[in-house]
């Protein structure tokens, strides 16, 4: 019998209508643990650089994550993999909610899609049985709306559905996958779903999950949940309110929101509104909120809220999670309520609520300066907020300038010209980032922003403080019960850390501690991605339940195997390798790594270089961010290192 | 029958709170599990929430009684502007869906109340604390509870006849 993982892949062949259950070599699990640790491993075997995102040979990958559906609270993320239309790189987006301990119940830990299908079709898994069915019925419907209409055409009301809208049917670059309280956004996975001819995924299962060491691995989830509940009544002071908890980022509870609206930009990363947020705003806000929001809710296992039900009197209830909230209100200089009722748009076309408003905001700023005429926008309403409607709706519909956008910024602006590049002022490797513009470059952030794999900051930073504590009795108090760090020496940086002088940004955390501490942080959401485990109860917030301690007994316990904290560091190191690899295969270079020119207003290229060298270095990789042959024969990788030199990149 | 003072044992639940995690239905079928723990599987489950977020529906049931025939009730109950079936509200194990039964053999589940735990495993499980424990004395007739593997042979009695079961027994006996 196999623990914690089923065993067992889907393998769909959308251009033959083939179907096959295929068992898994237990070995591969042991490398890469599993979720998007195998992923990797099959994207570098069966696509290989040639493959376009739109080509029947790219794959399109659901995972649950080795945990998944085990009783490990939070377990139950759903990571996607392909190739992204926006980036040409290996996509990454993951999602809660209810999808992959489902999948697991009906006896798999993947779904992979291979060809096209001639039309669109859903797949539906019940337990052993799987069909494609005929979608055309579904055509044009929203992501929320098809969830519900398959639940009742098989009659069950507790399938979970992954669905498309009609962003993702028309292959727009910014289209998510949506699902119950969850969605995969980022990095256009929703196209490729779309472009294969999946309107949707239907799962429901009533098969077993068991684990290897049932008491050891009960014990560690009690102990999970007893720290959840003792860390709640102590968030962490001084840090902003979104910060202090756990879970990702309490958007659908908490109504303060002085630090995103002062700090964060709005329009497409244009302006910093450092008054924004009086007692007026904060009134109406909360009122907003409160109107709105039905109940708070959660993924699967999981006693954190941070999602919840919004109904917006006249407009169809939908679910909202973390930051959607402030992305479109920011993106049209608008308010709270006007965020709720686009969303919910949004959300039914299925588009990625990061890049999507900057996208809008992009070209109401091109429209201002000139560059989109007015034969663009023709038909286009002149009120701000009925502007960002009638943008979505093209871009969605890829009709006229709606097609242009609907590749995302940077490749909207190359197609428009005329200066519009100026505009497309917010990417990393082709894809939006968080709006943020800020003053003095801090070297931790230079390093994730830059070398991150993801492309989403929030995806990447951690459990390292975002900014030093004024004092030094904060400092101590901090790192008194800190048992998360792998290594003492993150305490000293953090107690060293301050806001002015020798131990100030850029040149403090050092080169040397910018490294270990990237490293540190980059590794946790490593090993979550591959376990299927929500970041917001590991890698994301500041002292979590899930570390690098209580991890390896986990994961022993679970599986059966022996695991250590340096043999856990191993397999995610080769995760993260593996993944370097596939994109320097790609096209990679080091001239992508950077982030946007006027991110930090304060910059420093002599240091940027040194820090990056220092990275490469310490990952073992050469000074262009390409792995080296030692480095991936420490990691059983040699085959890697054989494909690359045969391509000429190793050299 | 003679009447009693019989601890009992009873869950309350709150809807307002649950925020919909399945948390109870994945800890309840992993503590039934045959080695305890060693597995789970909410459909085996002896409380299921029924969720329909949209509509704002978050009703945890947790499973009673087994009843070998269906009932007339179809009725639809609407509170505070929510829907529900009445079946949803039903704790019975019925031939007519599939809730409470094992998935494999769909023989009847019923809540025992984790037997030998100082509290109900859902409850602790539970940090929305939409469920709560409590327990009080009551003078009742004495009754004569029947056992897991009880009920279990009951349905099947009564799905297939007590006469063809007996003869089952009686032939599988013969065989071992
Ligand atoms: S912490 Fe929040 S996002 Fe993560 S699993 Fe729990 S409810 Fe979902
Ligand atoms: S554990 Fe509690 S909050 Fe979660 S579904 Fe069950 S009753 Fe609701
Ligand atoms: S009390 Fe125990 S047996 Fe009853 S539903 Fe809760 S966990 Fe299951």
């Amino acid at each position: 019998m196999r623990y914690a993982e089923t065993g067992y892949n889907l393998e769909i062949d959308l251009s033959r209508g083939n179907i096959e259950r295929v068992e898994t070599d237990p070995k591969l699990t042991e490398h890469h643990l599993g979720g998007l640790g195998t992923n990797a491993k099959i994207l570098w075997d069966r696509v290989p650089p040639e493959v376009e995102p739109f080509s029947p040979e790219n794959l399109l990958i659901f995972s649950a994550g080795l945990l998944g559906g085990t009783p490990a609270p939070g377990a139950n993320r759903t990571i996607v993999s392909t190739i992204s239309p926006q980036t040409q790189l290996m996509a990454y987006s993951m999602m809660g909610g209810f999808f992959a301990p489902e999948l697991k119940y009906a006896g798999y830990d993947k779904v992979i899609f291979r060809g096209k299908s001639p039309k669109l079709i859903y797949l539906w898994i019940h337990n052993d049985k799987v069909e494609i069915r005929d979608a055309s019925h579904l055509q044009g419907k929203g992501a929320v709306e098809t969830q519900e209409l398959i639940r009742q055409e098989l009659n069950e009301p507790k399938a979970q559905v992954a669905a498309i809208g009609l962003a993702g049917e028309n292959r727009v670059y910014m289209a998510s996958i949506e699902q119950g309280r969850s969605s995969a956004s980022r990095l256009g996975v929703g196209a490729v779903m779309g472009d294969k001819g999946i309107k949707a995924i239907a799962v429901r299962g009533s098969k077993d999950i068991n684990v290897a060491r049932p008491a050891e691995f009960m014990e560690l989830s009690n102990e999970v949940l007893e720290y959840i509940k003792a860390r709640e009544e102590k968030p962490i002071p001084g840090v902003m309110p979104i910060l202090a908890g756990l879970g990702s980022p309490q958007e659908m509870k908490i109504h303060d929101e002085k630090w995103h609206t002062e700090n964060f930009n709005w329009g497409n990363s244009r302006t910093r509104r450092r008054d924004y947020w009086t007692k007026d705003v904060e009134e109406k806000w909360r009122k907003t909120q409160d109107n709105v929001r039905t109940r708070l809710i959660s993924c699967y296992n999981c006693p954190m809220k941070c999602g919840a039900t919004i109904s917006v009197p006249g407009i169809a209830t939908y679910m909202m999670k973390c930051f959607s909230k402030l992305t479109y209100t920011m993106a049209a200089y608008s308010d709270l309520d006007f965020g709720f009722k686009i969303a919910q748009r949004a959300t039914e076309y299925g588009v990625d609520g990061f890049s999507t408003p900057q996208v809008m905001a992009f070209a109401v700023e091109l429209q201002e300066a000139g560059i989109l005429t007015e034969e663009d926008m023709a038909g286009c309403p002149s009120d701000n907020e009925g502007r960002f409607y009638w943008l979505l709706d093209r871009i969605v519909r890829r009709e006229g300038i709606g097609d242009v956008l609907a590749n995302g910024t940077y490749w909207a602006a190359q197609q428009i010209g005329k200066g519009a590049e100026e505009y497309a002022h917010n990417n990393i490797k082709k894809h939006e980032q968080l709006p943020l513009k800020l003053g003095m470059l801090n070297p931790v952030y230079f390093l994730m922003y830059s070398t991150g794999e993801k492309i989403n900051i929030t995806q990447i930073e951690g459990q390292f403080p975002q900014a030093p504590f004024p004092t030094m009795e904060e400092r101590e108090e901090f790192v008194k019960d800190w048992i998360q760090v792998p290594d003492e020496k993150f305490k000293d940086y953090l107690l060293k850390w301050d806001f002015r002088g020798e131990y100030s940004n850029p040149y403090y955390p050092t080169v040397e501690a910018s490294v270990d501490i990237v490293d540190w942080q980059e590794k946790m959401h490593y090993i979550d991605d591959a376990l299927g485990m929500c970041a917001g109860l590991s890698s994301f917030p500041l002292k979590p339940p899930y570390h690098i301690h209580n991890y390896p007994a986990f994961i022993s316990a679970a599986l059966g195997v022996d695991m250590d904290e340096d043999g856990l560091s191993l397999a995610t190191k080769r995760n993260r390798t593996l993944i370097r690899a596939f994109n320097v295969r790609r096209g990679l270079t080091r001239a992508d790594e950077k982030p946007p020119e006027n991110h930090w207003k304060k910059r420093f290229p002599e240091l940027e270089a040194e820090l990056l060298d220092a990275y490469y270095k310490f990952k073992g990789w050469d000074n262009q961010g390409v792995p080296t042959r030692e480095s991936l024969e420490e990691l059983d990788m040699a085959y890697v290192a054989e494909d690359l030199e045969q391509r000429g990149i190793i050299k | 029958m003679s009447k009693v003072m019989k601890k009992i044992k009873t869950i309350k639940v709150d809807v307002d709170k649950c925020n919909g995690c399945r948390a109870c239905e994945l800890i309840c079928s992993a503590y039934h599990a045959e080695p305890r723990y060693s597995s789970n599987n909410p459909e085996r489950s002896r409380i299921r929430l029924i969720r329909k977020p949209i509509e704002d529906v978050f009703l945890p049931v947790y499973a009673g009684e087994y009843a070998p025939a269906e009932c007339m009730g179809r009725d639809k109950y609407v509170i505070e502007g929510k829907e529900y079936g009445e079946c949803d509200f039903c704790r019975a194990s019925c031939p007519s869906r599939d809730a409470f039964k094992e998935p494999d053999s769909g023989l009847p589940l019923k809540c025992d109340m984790c037997e030998d735990e100082e509290e109900p495993l859902c409850v602790m499980w539970c940090l929305a604390e939409a469920l709560t424990y409590e327990e009080r004395e009551e003078e009742v007739e004495e009754e004569v509870m029947l056992s897991e593997m009880e009920t279990g042979l009951k349905s099947l009695a009564d799905k297939y006849g007590l006469q063809n079961l007996v003869d089952s027994v009686a032939r599988m006996s013969q065989k071992e």
